[in-house]
């Protein structure tokens, strides 16, 4: 390899500064595809009083016909003990791409929300939550 | 633990915008709680859950312990015909569950 195509190589890694695409977790679903940042819109919020139950809501801008839909949502908590939080899976009978739940959160963090659209491409986006008081590990 | 509450508007006209909301009892345990005589409560977590709407698959999900106790879902559909629309989940005790409830479509 040239040293010029390795630093080009390097520049498609720093595409998504806030999604680590070598990360295995994203890798096991991107396969080391670029996860751009847009489209996604993931609604937390800022501050959550304790971690054992925290609104969620992710979005896709997406027209959901059969050519151009959302397959996929994936929510990946960085610091949890168990990151990989949910996936939800959507498809082009879906005729929102929304989705809602509750999220149990092990101190403050930051939540991102990975969508695989029907080409093959990845689209993400992040929110930071201070999580007062957190759940999982605290006995609680 | 079959305990379910299915949300759903009271009518809908076909290709209208339905929004489903279902929210199942379950501890959904992570596996890191102590009970109070310090042995560790297994985990237990419903990890995936399908929506059927006339027999089609509408909405899938795979959850973990990252999803509160007693989760709740919020997703749309298509209302086309009135039929049964059809949960079924399964958690790590390899116990299923399942909840039905029906939509009305009138034109």
């Amino acid at each position: 390899m040239k040293r010029r195509d390795f630093i080009g190589s390097l520049a498609a890694l720093a595409v998504t500064p806030h999604v680590s695409t070598t990360d295995p977790l994203v890798w096991s679903f991107t396969r080391g595809m670029p996860v751009l940042p847009g489209r996604v819109k993931l609604e937390v919020p800022a501050l959550a009083e304790n971690g054992h139950s925290v609104a969620m809501t992710v979005k896709v801008d997406s027209p959901m016909t059969a050519s151009d839909h959302v397959r996929a949502v994936h929510l990946i908590a960085e610091k949890n003990p168990v990151r990989d939080m949910a996936v939800f899976y959507l498809g082009a009978h879906c005729p929102r791409a929304e989705v809602s739940s509750r999220i149990r959160l092990n101190g403050s963090q930051r939540i991102v929300a990975i969508a695989e659209l029907s080409d093959g491409s990845f689209w993400s986006d992040a929110a930071y939550i201070e999580v007062r008081e957190a759940a999982c590990t605290d006995g609680g | 633990m079959a305990l379910a509450r299915i949300d759903l508007p009271q009518e809908a006209r076909p290709g209208e915008l339905v929004e489903v909301r279902i929210v199942i009892q379950h501890p959904m345990e992570t596996g890191f709680r102590r009970a109070p005589q310090g042995e560790r409560v297994p985990r237990n977590a419903i990890h995936s859950l399908v929506c059927r709407y006339h027999g089609a698959e509408v909405f899938r999900a795979t959850l973990s312990t990252g999803i509160a106790a007693n989760p709740f879902l919020r997703f749309f559909l298509r209302a086309t015909q009135s039929g049964d629309l059809d949960f079924w989940w399964l958690d790590d005790d390899e116990v299923q569950g399942a909840a039905k409830t029906h939509l009305v479509v009138s034109s």
